[in-house]
């Protein structure tokens, strides 16, 4: 997309509501630095650039924190040899934030083949960000050869089953849910009986008005099967989040940004730190994807949410490392 | 002199020939055997190819990997024939197939990808 056509297209959108199309324009440039607020239903949109002009009360909320994915520490071919210091330069972006954010949100690939040393490179470089809470929800490089083990003993804490688990901030109720387990032939990434059930148990006794995050690896809507950008059971999940009016699903898994509104629901997932991938049917597999090295930190970044309470839906900025 | 070292030569050739066919030879057959006993499935692209390998029973196949990415190839029949660790790329898993049947498998990390081998 040319740099006019993005000012163009961001000019029509500021501060007027938008039919559903542009909202998806919205969303489809929310990769290159757009920032795109609901209030109340309606969408504004305002250039990264322009943000020192917006008064701060539009932007910062109550509550803020960072979601980084796929750090896949040990990868080491072509499309990227130095993944700890591309991780090393999102930890210094989420740094510069102006607004600390309060913790942040790993949604999986940690590692990415499961070593310990892998686990521990990962932990000593997030331990010079500012957040100094971090949760994580497993990929499925994180579980290979123990089913999980270790994955658990080092971040499941407190957690259920394959590392589920729930906790509140400022009245936002936050859901890991864990996708990458007992992955059957041909499918796609699965929550399971057990973690369902639990679900459905979790929420029952939340109010309507309390808005939910929700975080897990894979993506809980159907991004694209073929490459097994999916949940195969997440329709059970969010029927249970079905009374909320405002639900955030947070994911990983695909190395790029891609968003969806589905009533209620926002689906946002995350560029990575390490390689990313191709867009959906671009290319014959979902394989790290070969960029020229000035490119490289383009394609990676992380994702600042900010809640305002009393507003709709939460605000998803995605800035690159560029 | 010249001659001496010439006919030295001769022999020394016909000797090393003789070895050199022979070793040929035992080299063509041995890998006539291994071509019927091992068989190779090249991982690449999210994709184990061929897809459908038949083999004779007895037959070792070796997966290797040559995809930018780790995989596992692990068997989907009710015993569970055959799970290897996880490969890293050039890495390699082999399991000989001792009896007829058809085995089906897949990456347990990326399950979309499937395989299967038919022992005949």
């Amino acid at each position: 997309m040319s740099e006019k056509e993005k000012d163009e297209l961001l000019n029509d959108h500021n501060h007027d509501g938008v039919n559903r199309r542009g909202f998806l324009k919205c969303m489809a440039w929310a990769g290159t630095g757009a920032f795109c607020v609901m209030k109340g239903g309606v969408l504004n949109s305002y250039s990264l650039s322009r943000i020192s002009e917006i008064s701060t009360p539009d932007m910062v909320g109550e509550l803020s924190f960072v979601q980084i994915s796929d750090s896949h520490m040990g990868f080491n071919k072509p499309a990227n040899m130095d993944v700890a210091g591309t991780l090393k330069a999102a930890v210094d972006k989420i740094n510069a934030l102006s607004g600390v954010p309060e913790f942040m949100l790993h949604t999986g690939d940690i590692s990415h083949l499961s070593k310990p040393e892998e686990f521990d490179t990962v932990d000593q470089i997030l331990k010079s960000a500012t957040p100094k809470n971090v949760f994580y929800v497993p990929g499925e490089h994180d579980v290979l050869n123990d089913d999980g083990k270790q994955f658990l003993e080092r971040y499941g804490k407190g957690s259920k089953g394959a590392g589920w688990y729930s906790f509140e901030k400022k009245g936002v109720h936050f859901i890991g849910l864990v996708n990458v387990m007992n992955l059957k032939a041909g499918g796609l990434g699965t929550l399971g009986h057990d973690q369902l059930e639990w679900l459905e148990d979790d929420v029952k006794h939340l109010k309507h008005s309390t808005p939910i995050v929700v975080f897990a690896h894979i993506p809980l809507w159907s991004v694209y099967p073929e490459w097994g950008w999916g949940t195969d059971d997440s329709a059970q999940a969010l029927a249970y989040l079905k009374k909320f009016g405002s639900v955030t699903v947070l994911n990983g898994h695909i190395h790029q940004t891609m968003q969806k509104v589905e009533g209620n629901v926002t689906f946002h997932t995350a560029a990575s730190t390490a390689f990313p991938q191709p867009a959906p049917g671009k290319a014959d597999s979902p394989g790290p994807m070969k960029v020229p090295a000035e490119q490289l930190k383009s394609v990676l970044g992380i994702t600042d949410v900010n809640y305002i309470q009393g507003k709709h839906a939460l605000a998803v900025v995605d800035s690159s490392l560029a | 002199m010249r001659r001496s070292v010439s006919i030295a030569g001769l022999a020394a050739a016909l000797v090393l020939g003789t070895l050199g066919f022979g070793a040929g030879q035992k080299s063509y057959v041995a890998s006539a055997q291994e071509k019927m006993s091992m068989m190779e499935v090249k991982i690449d692209n999210f994709t184990f190819g061929p897809t459908t390998l038949t083999v004779p029973v007895g037959t070792t196949v070796t997966w290797i990997n040559k995809d930018d990415i780790p995989h596992t190839v692990v068997s989907t029949d009710d015993s569970k024939t055959f799970k290897s660790k996880v490969l890293d790329t050039d890495e390699k898993f082999s399991f000989t197939f001792s009896k007829a049947g058809t085995y089906p498998y897949f990456c347990s990390i990326h399950p979309k990808m499937t395989g299967k081998v038919i022992v005949q």
